[in-house]
C-alpha cells in the first residue's frame, strides 16, 4: 500500500507547473479572466436598469436581489455568459433544425452563402493575380481599382448589389455570395501576386534554360511556389467571407441567416438572441479558419514542408 | 530537341574532334545602369571544341559568369559574334542544347529529388516511363541512388548540387554550363565532387564550360583554362592544360600541375596589376 501511495504526493506536488507547461494552462487563465471581466461588466451595465425596475415596482430590493437581476434579466443591456450559453444550447440542441428558431438552420443559411462566396472570391482572386503577374500593364491599370474597391463601405454597396441583381432576376443565395466574394477576393489577389512573384532569379532562370513556356512556368514554378501565400490569404478570406454573408443579410430583409437573426434580435431588443447569434458567427468563423489551416497542413506536408 | 541516346555512350566525344561548340569573336556586353555604363565583357574572342572541359577563372566581377550567361542566352551581348553549336545562343537554348548548373542547386523545394530531375523532361514532354527511367539512371550516375523520394532539404548541400547536375544531364544536352557549382561547399566535399565530375565527364563526353575562382579546381578539371580580368571583363590568357585525362587528386602535387597553376596565377596577377 505504501509503495502505491508514494508516487501520489509527487504528482500532486507540482500540478500547477504541469498545467502551465502546455498550452492548456495559459488558455484556461485567459478564458477565466475574460469571463470574470465579462461578469463584472454585465453587473455594472445592467445595474441601474434592474435597480430602476425594482424602484418602479415599489419593491424593496436588497443588494443580492439586484445582483441576481443583473445576471438573469430577460432583456439585459449586456447578457451574462451563462445566459448566452443557455440560449445557444436552446436554439442549437433543443430546437429541431427545421424550426425557424433553430440557430443551426440560420447558421447553415449563412454558411452556404459564405462557402459559395468564398469559392467565387478565391477563384476570382487567383485569376486576377495570375493576370496581373503576366500582364504588367494590368498591375498599373487594375490594381488601383482593386484597392479602391475595398475602401467602399460594404454596408453601403450591399443593398445596391442586391437590388441590381434582383432586377435581373438573380435572387436567393447568389447575391449574398457575391457580396462575400467582393470582400474576400482582395486578400487572395494581394497574397497571390506576392506568391506568384516569389520564385527567385535562379529558379526563373532555370525555366528559361529549358525554354519553358509561360504556362509551364506558371504550373511548375509560380503556382507551387505561391501555395504558402495562398493559404495565408485564404485564412483571412474565409473569415471575411462570413462577415460579408452576414452583412449581406442585414440590409436585405433576409428571412433566415445569422444576419437576419441579429437584425430580428435588435428589432425586438432581444439582446441575448443577438449575442447568441454573434457567438454562433464567431464559432463558425473559427471553425472555417481551422479547416483552412488543416487543409494547409496537409497540402504543405505533401509538398515536402519540413516537419 | 536532342533527347535520344543516354549517358555512358559518348565514347566518341570523349576526345576533341575539332568541331566548334563555341565560337566567339569580338563579343562585348555593356550594362546601362543608373551610375553609367558597366563594361561587363570587352572584345572577347574564344573558340571551344567538342568534348573539351574549359574553366573560366578570374576575380569577382571579371565577367566570367556573364560570359556563361551570354552563351546560355540568359544575357544578350551588345556587340560581337557568337555561335553555340553553330547557331545563335537563342536557337541553341530553344533547341535545348545545354544543361545549366547554377551557383546554388536551385532545386524546387516542393518536388522530391526524383521529380526535380524529371522537371526538364516533363517540360520537354517525355512519356512518364522514360522520365522515371532517366531520373533513375542519372541519379545513379551522381551517386544519389536511394534518395529519389527525399525532398531537397533532407539532403546536404553537396548532395543537392549533385542532384542539380543530374537534372542538367537528364535530357542529355551536348553542352554542360556550370557556374561556380561547388563555390558554396567546403574544401573536402569540393575535392570529392571534383573527382566525381571528372569521372562523369569521362563517361558522358560532354563539352563542359566551368566557371570557378579556385586555381587548383580549374587546373585539376580542365583541358583548357581561360583566365579573365575585370573592368572591363576580357580574356588575358588561354592556357592548355595537357595533364593526362585520368586524374586523381594526387596529381595536384606533381610538377606539371604546379607549373600550370603557376601560369594561371601569373595571369591573374597580371590582370590585377593595373589596380595597384
Amino acid at each position: 500500500m505504501t509503495a502505491e501511495a508514494l508516487p501520489a504526493p509527487r504528482a500532486a506536488a507540482r500540478p500547477l507547473s504541469r498545467i502551465f507547461a502546455g498550452a492548456a494552462g495559459p488558455v484556461a487563465v485567459v478564458v477565466l479572466a475574460l469571463l470574470a471581466v465579462w461578469y463584472v461588466a454585465a453587473v455594472l451595465a445592467n445595474w441601474s436598469l434592474v435597480a430602476e425596475a425594482f424602484a418602479r415596482g415599489g419593491i424593496p430590493a436588497t443588494f443580492g436581489d439586484v445582483l441576481a437581476g443583473t445576471l438573469g434579466g430577460e432583456r439585459p443591456v449586456l447578457p451574462a455568459p451563462h445566459q448566452i450559453l443557455a440560449e445557444l444550447w436552446k436554439t442549437v440542441v433543443d430546437t429541431p433544425v427545421t424550426s425557424r428558431r433553430s440557430l443551426v438552420l440560420h447558421g447553415w443559411v449563412t454558411l452556404s452563402s459564405t462557402l459559395l462566396g468564398f469559392a467565387i472570391g478565391a477563384l476570382t482572386g487567383i485569376v486576377l493575380a495570375v493576370a496581373i503577374v503576366h500582364l504588367r500593364m494590368l498591375e498599373k491599370s487594375l490594381m488601383p481599382w482593386i484597392i479602391s474597391s475595398q475602401t467602399v463601405p460594404i454596408l453601403a454597396i450591399a443593398p445596391i448589389i442586391i437590388v441590381v441583381l434582383g432586377s435581373i432576376g438573380i435572387r436567393g443565395v447568389l447575391p449574398k455570395s457575391i457580396i462575400s466574394a467582393y470582400l474576400c477576393f482582395f486578400p487572395v489577389t494581394i497574397g497571390m501576386v506576392k506568391g506568384l512573384t516569389s520564385p527567385d532569379v535562379l529558379q526563373r532562370d532555370l525555366m528559361r534554360t529549358y525554354s519553358a513556356s509561360v504556362a509551364d512556368t506558371l504550373w511548375k514554378l509560380r503556382l507551387p511556389a505561391s501555395v504558402p501565400y495562398l493559404f495565408a490569404s485564404l485564412k483571412v478570406a474565409v473569415a471575411i467571407s462570413l462577415v460579408g454573408a452576414i452583412v449581406a443579410e442585414l440590409p436585405t430583409g433576409a428571412q433566415a441567416g445569422l444576419g437576419a437573426r441579429l437584425l430580428a434580435g435588435s428589432y425586438y431588443g432581444q439582446t441575448i438572441q443577438i449575442w447568441a447569434a454573434l457567438f454562433a458567427a464567431a464559432i463558425l468563423a473559427a471553425a472555417l479558419v481551422a479547416v483552412v489551416g488543416m487543409v494547409e497542413r496537409l497540402v504543405l506536408r505533401a509538398m515536402g514542408a519540413r516537419r | 530537341m536532342r533527347i535520344e541516346g543516354s549517358a555512358g555512350t559518348g565514347g566518341m566525344a570523349a576526345t576533341s574532334n575539332g568541331v566548334q561548340v563555341i565560337d566567339i569573336a569580338g563579343l562585348t556586353l555593356t550594362f546601362d545602369t543608373a551610375d553609367g555604363p558597366v563594361y561587363a565583357l570587352s572584345n572577347v574572342d574564344l573558340t571551344i571544341s567538342e568534348g573539351e572541359f574549359v574553366s573560366f577563372i578570374g576575380p569577382s566581377g571579371c565577367g566570367k559568369t556573364t560570359l556563361l550567361r551570354v552563351i546560355a542566352d540568359l544575357e544578350r551581348p551588345t556587340g560581337g559574334h557568337i555561335r553555340v553549336n553553330g547557331v545563335s545562343p537563342e536557337e541553341a537554348r530553344l533547341r535545348r542544347d545545354y544543361g545549366y548548373v547554377f551557383q546554388s542547386p536551385a532545386l524546387y523545394p516542393w518536388r522530391t529529388i526524383e521529380k526535380n530531375v524529371m522537371l526538364p523532361l516533363e517540360i520537354f514532354g517525355l512519356p512518364k516511363a522514360e522520365r522515371r527511367e532517366r531520373a533513375r539512371t542519372f541519379l545513379e550516375l551522381v551517386n544519389l541512388k536511394g534518395f529519389e523520394r527525399k525532398f531537397p532539404w533532407q539532403l546536404s548541400g553537396g548532395m543537392q548540387q549533385r542532384a542539380s547536375i543530374a537534372r542538367a544531364l537528364s535530357f542529355d544536352p551536348r553542352l554542360l554550363l556550370m557556374d561556380e557549382p561547388f563555390g558554396a561547399l567546403d574544401e573536402i566535399v569540393r575535392d570529392h565532387l571534383n573527382e566525381q565530375l571528372l569521372r562523369l565527364w569521362g563517361k558522358t563526353g560532354k563539352t563542359v564550360l566551368f566557371v570557378t575562382h579556385s586555381i587548383p579546381e580549374a587546373v585539376f578539371l580542365s583541358t583548357k583554362i581561360v583566365v579573365m580580368s575585370p573592368r572591363p571583363g576580357r580574356i588575358i590568357d588561354v592556357i592548355d592544360c595537357d595533364l593526362p585525362r585520368e586524374r586523381t587528386l594526387d596529381i595536384r602535387e606533381t610538377p606539371a600541375f604546379l607549373a600550370i597553376a603557376h601560369r594561371v596565377r601569373d595571369g591573374l596577377r597580371a590582370g590585377h596589376s593595373y589596380e595597384d
